[in-house]
């Protein structure tokens, strides 16, 4: 293992070409930038494509015909740029491709929009968020993976930090076994065979007039359900005998650990869950974390967005409280003053349960 | 003297059996069923690109990245490999294709809705780059699948179901002539607009077509083919009317001809008086 001191940018873009991603289009947008410059540079030396879209309508339409070719090919941006692309985001998703988008967002502004989406009709993606740069050179991997794996979008949920904070890693191409063939693709070849493919998000067919919209989103609802019931990821540190269980995902969680390890010195009984997918939310795990606790401390950057996940998967067991709120830099970038070790272990230590309660 | 009709005389069998419509059809095109309506010309043009990528010996190496429009439904008929775009969006999802396959002879099939109105910028940056496809605008003033409705190209006067006492230019503003827009780009190698309103136009649209995909296969840059298509249902005329208003309405605006081929680069006002020129040169001189 060869580790390196890498951008937070760089070392997702290297972590991409490991994967074999041979395309990438993107469109400049603060604090995603980085990541368009690494591919700029990176990927045509080594034989792939990099173009500068002029928008993100465009960037993710230009990765749609790279990915309808069965190439591995990304697209990204931030929240705004994100916004812009959720037409397509959610027609692609119908039109099976295996799309990785990477989402250096402005805090934690978009759980909702990554989660949800503003696209049109039933659609879903699996949504990574790594808490650190190394988790993040692995789920970017993962994420290639996973797409190809289930024909679906995979959106990676990093953020100002992650892109653009110095860390020590190795990025060596990870195993995650075979996948099927892409034998929907399109090179061209198929043309007078009466076998010609057509990539496409209403389910035509060749030779078949029409369509049956019907049983082609039944089709990719029971693909949704078995998306949700196979990828949930979390990690739940020291949660066992947790009176006070704090949620939250990415950056933040980071700073979350740190807190409940500083409090459990002081005989704390304080634990962590980490959603590491955000969609699917791991629902059942948390319920299980939370068996214990006598309340749930939801930390995470806006006025309440995860939080809506956290009592969905709840249902009332346990009391919820958020501890986070709206927070930003001047720029509205994302890293305000919650960032910071002493306010994130305040916080916590201000949820903590009187001491003797009945757990 | 018997007041029978004359007997056309046979004095030797048939050279070549007799041919069912079947076997006229191209090679690329499926005997899918479709819901397109008598008298479009969408079909016509459709047909015109099968044949001259077949004709090219690209039948094995083409991909077609399709719009949205009345033509969509069209293309389950057509058996070459296919990229089914959003709205306007083609030109983008073509140019993730090309630079994945570049050996591929990759074109678009857009409307003048889904090209001009929502996807005007795609096209216009696909050229500039010099992306090496060919974008087709099959262009017929209306939004056909909506039920005829005002688009970008529709011209000044015509009634639309939302321009219902005509286009006004102080109201509803001025047509876009998309193929001048393209023309003067640096990136752009080819750009021509044809018509199928009559049989010379097909004859001379075919070879637009082919011009075009020379273009690409030479790695010349962007080429780019609108072809003024019928749209009877969307114009509210008779089915036979069809071609007639696409010459006396459409044509005056969007003059067929080639824009730009080699060091020719003409605007269309320009092609509007050269054809005019050409007419008044055919017409048998009076005494």
């Amino acid at each position: 293992m060869t580790r390196a001191l890498l951008e937070g940018s760089e070392a997702i873009a290297r972590a991409a070409l490991a994967a074999g991603c041979r395309f990438f289009a993107g469109y400049p947008m603060t604090p995603f930038t980085e990541l368009l410059e690494h591919f700029a540079e990176l990927l045509p030396e080594r034989g792939g494509v990099c173009i500068n879209a002029e928008s993100e309508l465009e960037a993710i339409g230009m990765a749609w015909g790279a990915l309808a070719t069965g190439a591995r090919a990304a697209t990204g941006s931030t929240g705004q740029g994100i916004a812009l692309m959720q037409e397509s985001l959610s027609e692609i998703t119908r039109a099976e491709l295996p799309l990785v988008l990477f989402h250096m967002a402005r805090g934690q502004y978009d759980y909702t929009q990554a989660t949800r989406g503003g696209g049109h009709g039933d659609y879903r993606h699996v949504v990574l968020a790594p808490v650190d740069l190394r988790e993040a050179v692995a789920l970017t991997q993962l994420a290639f993976h996973l797409a190809d794996r289930w024909r679906n979008p995979v959106q990676l949920y990093g953020d100002f930090l992650l892109a653009h904070t110095f860390e020590s890693v190795a990025v060596e191409p990870l195993e995650f076994g075979a996948l099927p063939e892409k034998d929907w693709a399109v090179d061209g070849s198929l043309g007078g065979s009466g076998h010609s493919r057509n990539v496409n998000p209403i389910g035509m067919r060749k030779g078949v007039k029409g369509i049956e919209p019907e049983a082609f989103w039944k089709r990719l609802a029971a693909k949704h359900e078995a998306i949700a019931a196979a990828e949930a990821r979390w990690e739940a540190h020291r949660c066992d005998d947790a009176d006070l269980v704090v949620v939250a995902f990415g950056s933040l969680a980071r700073f979350a650990r740190h807190a409940v390890e500083a409090l459990r010195v002081g005989g704390a009984r304080v634990g962590l869950f980490r959603p590491v997918t955000l969609w699917p939310f791991p629902a059942q795990a948390l319920a299980r974390a939370a068996t214990g606790a006598r309340r749930i401390a939801v930390l995470e950057q806006n006025a309440g967005q995860m939080i809506d996940d956290v009592r969905l998967a709840l249902l009332g067991a346990v009391p919820v409280e958020a501890i986070g709120g709206i927070s930003s830099d001047e720029a509205g970038f994302g890293v305000g003053d919650l960032y910071a070790p002493d306010e994130v272990r305040r916080r916590v230590e201000g949820a903590l349960p009187a001491p003797g309660g009945a757990r | 003297m018997s007041d029978r009709s004359p007997t056309v005389p046979i004095d030797r069998p048939p050279s070549e059996p007799a041919r069912r419509l079947g076997h006229f059809k191209p090679r690329l095109l499926l005997d899918t069923d479709h819901d397109l309506c008598p008298g479009c010309g969408e079909p016509v043009a459709i047909r015109l690109l099968l044949d001259v990528i077949e004709e090219l010996g690209c039948a094995e190496r083409a991909i077609g990245v399709v719009g949205i429009g009345c033509y969509t439904a069209f293309t389950s008929a057509m058996d070459v490999d296919l990229v089914q775009a959003l709205h306007g969006r083609a030109p983008s999802v073509a140019t993730g294709a090309k630079r994945m396959r570049p050996d591929a002879l990759i074109f678009t099939l857009q409307g003048d809705g889904d090209m001009v109105n929502e996807g005007l910028q795609e096209v216009v940056h696909t050229a500039a780059r010099g992306e090496v496809v060919t974008c087709v605008l099959l262009n017929n003033g209306v939004f056909g699948e909506t039920g005829g409705h005002m688009t970008a190209t529709t011209a000044l006067g015509q009634r639309t179901k939302n321009t219902l006492e005509g286009r006004d230019a102080a109201y509803h503003g001025h047509p876009i002539r998309i193929a001048d827009l393209l023309a003067p780009l640096g990136g752009s190698a080819y750009v021509a607009r044809g018509s199928v309103h009559d049989a010379t136009s097909v004859v001379k649209t075919k070879a637009m077509l082919r011009r075009a995909f020379e273009a690409q296969l030479e790695g010349r840059g962007f080429s780019f083919v609108e072809i003024l298509t019928m749209c009877p249902t969307g114009w509210f005329v008779p089915t036979a009317e069809g071609p007639g208003y696409l010459d006396r309405v459409l044509r005056p605006v969007h003059a067929t001809g080639e824009l730009k081929n080699g060091e020719r680069c003409v605007t269309t006002a320009a092609l509007l008086a050269e054809n005019a020129a050409a007419q008044a040169a055919a017409r048998p001189p009076r005494d």
